[in-house]
C-alpha cells in the first residue's frame, strides 16, 4: 500500500471508530426525523377532555350554527351571564351574543375564567363568518348574487413548462428547483465548514503533539497532508451517506407507523415531510409535486453535486491544512480563519441570491470563481443552466484546487516544522520559495 | 569507506544562515556524534540528511552516490521534538509508524512484539498513549525508529527524559545496534555519553563545522600536557622542561600537578621522575569532551 493510502486509512478508521462519531451519526437522523414528525404528531393529538361551551344567544340566529367538534361541545346556555360568572360549573366558556351581528359586529363576546385558546376563537369566527357573509349578500337584494360570486372565484396559478431540446414538455417548478438547490448548497456549506475545520485541528494537533517530525521522516509532507484531507473527506462522505440512508429509512418506518396510527393519507404525510416545501405542497396537489420533482434531473444533479462537493471540500480543506500548519495552537487560527469564513459566508449568500436569477451576472460570475462556485452552482444546477457553464465551472474549480494544494503543500511543509511564533501572511508567502 | 557524507551543505532561512558549507563524513558501522550548542544548525543538518528539507547548495552522499528519495527508508530518525498520537492505542500506533516505514502488517507486528517484550512494555499494547509516562513513550518512539532495521540511525538527544536505568538500557541498545553493523548518528549535549559511545564527532558552532575527527584524536589534540602524580616523600629537582603547577601534602603522600613540554614523551617524563622519587600513581590529564566542547565553542565565538 502506498504511503498516502496508509495515512488515509488511519485518518479514516481512527475517526470512524470513535464513539462520538458513531453516536452522532446514528442519533442525528433520529433527531432530524423527530424534528419533523414530533410536531406533526403533537399537533394531531386531540385534547383528551371535551370542553363545554355555553351559548347565550339573544337573537337565536347563531346558536344553531354551532356543531360539536372533537374538543368542544356547544350547548344552549340555561343561566344568565351573571349566574355563569358566579358559578361556571361544567362550562368552560360562555359565548354571549346580544344583538344582530351584522348590525353590531361587537355584540358577540366570549367569556371564560381561563385563557381562551386561539383554536376556540377561530372555530367560533369560522362558524359565524359565512353566515354573516350570506346575510350581508342578502341585503343587496340581487337575485342569484351568491351564485355569481361563487362563479367569479377563480383559482389561478401560472404553469411553467420547460421545453426539452428534444421537443418534450415537462412541468417544472422554480420553487422545487430552489428548494433542492438550497438543500444541496447548505450541505456543501456545512460539510466544508465542519470537515475543513476538522482538517485544520487535526494538523494543529499533530503539530502540538510534536509527532509531525517523526511522521515527515517517513512520509512526504504532501502525502501526509493529502492523506489527511482525503481521509477526513471520506469520513464526511460516510457520515452524510449514512445520514441520508438512515433518515430515509426512518421516515419510511415513521411514516408507516404515523400514517397508520393516525389514519392520515399518504399525501398529507408527504406534505408533512416537506416541511420546508410547505408553500408548494399546499398549493399543488401531491401528484403534481412528484411530477415537478421528477422534472428535475436527479441523476444529473447527484453527479454534479458529488463533483462540486468534493472539489469544494478539497479546495477549502487545502487552505485549512495550510493554516493549521502555520500556527502553533488552535487559538491562533482565528486570524487566518476570518477571511476564509467571510469567503464562505459570501458564497452562501451569493447562492441564496442566485436563486432568484439563476442566469444573472452574479450567479454566473460567482460560479466561475472557485471559492464560491461549489455553493452557487448547487443552487443553479437544478435550474438547468447551460452545460458548458457547469463544466467550465468544474474545470476552474479543479484547476484551482490543484494550484492551491501545491501552494498549501509548500506552506504546510515549512509550517509544520516551525514553532514559536505566529507567522504573518507575508512570511507564509516567503515559505513558498523555500526548497 | 564513508557511509554518509555531506559536502558543503548550505541552508539559508530568510535572514539567518543555518548551515554554512557544512561537510561531515560518517564512517560505516560507527557511532558518529554530532555536537554543538543550541541553535548551531544540527537539527537542520539532520533534516537535510532525512530529506525533510532540501539544502540550498551542497550535496549529501549515501555510500558514495548522491542521496535519493528512497534513501529515507534506509534511515531511522528519532527527532528531538518527538511525540505520538495521544488518542491512539500504543500497538496500533507502533504498527502505523512501522507500516509507514515500508513494513507489511505482519512483519511490523512480529518485530514490535519482540521489541516490546525486550523493553517490558507489552502490557501497554492496548493502552492509549496519553495514559503512558514520558519514559514509556520514549521507549515506544525508540522502537518505532529502529523497527525497519535501517542502515543509518539518527538519534537527536535520545537520552533526554530518561531515568538513569532506562538511559543505560538505551545506551546498550545503541551499542548493540552498532555491533549489528548499523551506522549511527548521535546528536547530544551530553558530553559524557559522547566519550562513552561515540567513535567520531563533528562539532558544529554557528552554522560551521569547527572540529571533527575521532574522539580519541580530538581529545589527544586538546591535551594540556598536565599530569597528576602521587609520590612518597618529596621530589628532588625536576628537569627544566617540567614545571610544577601545584603541590599538596597529606600523610606523607604528596599530590603534584606538573606540566611538561610538548616534545617530551611520557616515558621520558616517567624515567626522570622515577629517579627522583617513589611514584605511587601517575595520570595524564586528558581533557574530557566537555572541556573540549567548551574550549572550542568559546574560541570560535571569540573569533
Amino acid at each position: 500500500m502506498s504511503k498516502i493510502g496508509i495515512v488515509i486509512k488511519r485518518e479514516y478508521l481512527n475517526r470512524v471508530s470513535k464513539k462520538s462519531f458513531i453516536i452522532l451519526t446514528l442519533l442525528t437522523p433520529f433527531l432530524m426525523v423527530a424534528l419533523v414528525l414530533v410536531p406533526l404528531w403533537l399537533a394531531s393529538i386531540k385534547g383528551s377532555d371535551v370542553r363545554n361551551i355555553a351559548i347565550i344567544d339573544a337573537t337565536g340566529k347563531y346558536a344553531p350554527l354551532f356543531e360539536d367538534t372533537d374538543n368542544y361541545r356547544f350547548m344552549q346556555g340555561d343561566k344568565s351571564l351573571e349566574d355563569y360568572r358566579i358559578d361556571f360549573g361544567e362550562i368552560y366558556a360562555v359565548l354571549n351574543i346580544t344583538d344582530d351581528l351584522l348590525a353590531n359586529p361587537k355584540a358577540a363576546t366570549l367569556y371564560s375564567d381561563k385563557q381562551v385558546p386561539g383554536e376556540l376563537s377561530r372555530l367560533i369566527n369560522q362558524t359565524i363568518r359565512p353566515r354573516l357573509e350570506n346575510d350581508k349578500l342578502a341585503t343587496f337584494d340581487i337575485p342569484n348574487l351568491k351564485e355569481i360570486i361563487e362563479e367569479s372565484k377563480v383559482s389561478f396559478e401560472v404553469q411553467t413548462i420547460k421545453w426539452g431540446t428534444d421537443g418534450t414538455e415537462q412541468v417544472s417548478s422554480a420553487q422545487v428547483a430552489s428548494i433542492v438547490g438550497m438543500i444541496f448548497t447548505f450541505i456543501v456549506y456545512m460539510f466544508v465548514m465542519i470537515y475543513g475545520a476538522m482538517v485544520m485541528s487535526s494538523v494543529v494537533e499533530e503539530k502540538t503533539s510534536r509527532i509531525v517530525e517523526v511522521m515527515v521522516s517517513s512520509v512526504k509532507p504532501f502525502d501526509l497532508m493529502m492523506g489527511k484531507i482525503i481521509g477526513i473527506g471520506m469520513v464526511g462522505l460516510t457520515q452524510i451517506f449514512l445520514w441520508g440512508i438512515l433518515t430515509m429509512v426512518l421516515f419510511m418506518v415513521g411514516g408507516i407507523f404515523f400514517g397508520a396510527s393516525m389514519g392520515m393519507d399518504a399525501n398529507a404525510l408527504q406534505q408533512g415531510m416537506q416541511m420546508g416545501a410547505a408553500p408548494v405542497a399546499t398549493m399543488t396537489p401531491g401528484g403534481e409535486i412528484f411530477a415537478m420533482i421528477n422534472s428535475i434531473n436527479i441523476a444529473e444533479i447527484a453527479i454534479f453535486f458529488v463533483g462540486f462537493f468534493i472539489g469544494g471540500y478539497m479546495l477549502y480543506a487545502a487552505i485549512f491544512a495550510a493554516i493549521g500548519s502555520a500556527v502553533d495552537n488552535a487559538e491562533d487560527t482565528s486570524q487566518f480563519m476570518m477571511p476564509i469564513t467571510m469567503l464562505m459566508v459570501f458564497a452562501l449568500y451569493a447562492g441564496i441570491y442566485s436563486m432568484d436569477n439563476p442566469d444573472g451576472p452574479l450567479a454566473f460570475w460567482c460560479s466561475m470563481i472557485p471559492f464560491t462556485s461549489p455553493m452557487v452552482m448547487m443552487v443553479r444546477i437544478p435550474f438547468d443552466i447551460p452545460l458548458w457553464q457547469t463544466l467550465l465551472s468544474l474545470v476552474i474549480l479543479y484547476a484551482s484546487f490543484i494550484g492551491l494544494v501545491w501552494v498549501s503543500a509548500k506552506i504546510y511543509r515549512v509550517g509544520i516544522l516551525m514553532y514559536g511564533k505566529k507567522p504573518s501572511f507575508k512570511e507564509m508567502a516567503k515559505w513558498l520559495k523555500y526548497k | 569507506m564513508y557511509f554518509l557524507e555531506t559536502e558543503d551543505v548550505v541552508k539559508q532561512f530568510a535572514s539567518h544562515r543555518a548551515l554554512d558549507k557544512v561537510s561531515i563524513r560518517v564512517p560505516q558501522g560507527k557511532i558518529f556524534g554530532l555536537l554543538g550548542p543550541n541553535g548551531a544548525g544540527k537539527t537542520t543538518l539532520i533534516r537535510i540528511i532525512n530529506r525533510i528539507t532540501a539544502p540550498d547548495s551542497g550535496k549529501v552522499y549515501f555510500n558514495g552516490r548522491e542521496s535519493q528519495p528512497d534513501d529515507i527508508y534506509r534511515i531511522g530518525y528519532l527527532p528531538e521534538e518527538r511525540g505520538l498520537y495521544k488518542k491512539m492505542k500504543v500497538g496500533e500506533q507502533a504498527i502505523y509508524l512501522a507500516r509507514l516505514k515500508g513494513l507489511t502488517y505482519m512483519t511490523a507486528r512480529e518485530r514490535l512484539i519482540k521489541w516490546f517484550e525486550k523493553f517490558d512494555i507489552m502490557p501497554w499494547w492496548n493502552k492509549k498513549v496519553e495514559e503512558l509516562s514520558k519514559g514509556m513513550q520514549q521507549k515506544i518512539q525508540f522502537v518505532a525508529t529502529v523497527i525497519h532495521e535501517p542502515e543509518l540511525l539518527i538519534f537527536d538527544e535520545p537520552f533526554s527524559g530518561f531515568d538513569p536505568i532506562n538511559a543505560e538500557l538505551l545506551k546498550n541498545e545503541i551499542l548493540a545496534l552498532k555491533e549489528a553493523g548499523h551506522t549511527v548518528i548521535f546528536s547530544t549535549h551530553n558530553m559524557a555519553s559522547v566519550e562513552e559511545i561515540c567513535d567520531d564527532i563533528a562539532l558544529i558552532n554557528r552554522s560551521r563545522v569547527v572540529l571533527s575527527g575521532q574522539v580519541d584524536d580530538v581529545r589527544e589534540r586538546y591535551k594540556t600536557n598536565n599530569y597528576t602524580l602521587h609520590i612518597k616523600g618529596t621530589h628532588g629537582l625536576l628537569p627544566e622542561w617540567c614545571t610544577v603547577l601545584s603541590e599538596k601534602e597529606r600523610n606523607g603522600v604528596a599530590e603534584v600537578r606538573i606540566h611538561k613540554e610538548n616534545d617530551i614523551s611520557n616515558s621520558q617524563l616517567l624515567t626522570s621522575l622515577a629517579e627522583q622519587c617513589e611514584i605511587i600513581s601517575f595520570k595524564e590529564e586528558i581533557p574530557s569532551m566537555n572541556d573540549v566542547f567548551i574550549k572550542v565553542v568559546s574560541e570560535s565565538n571569540n573569533q
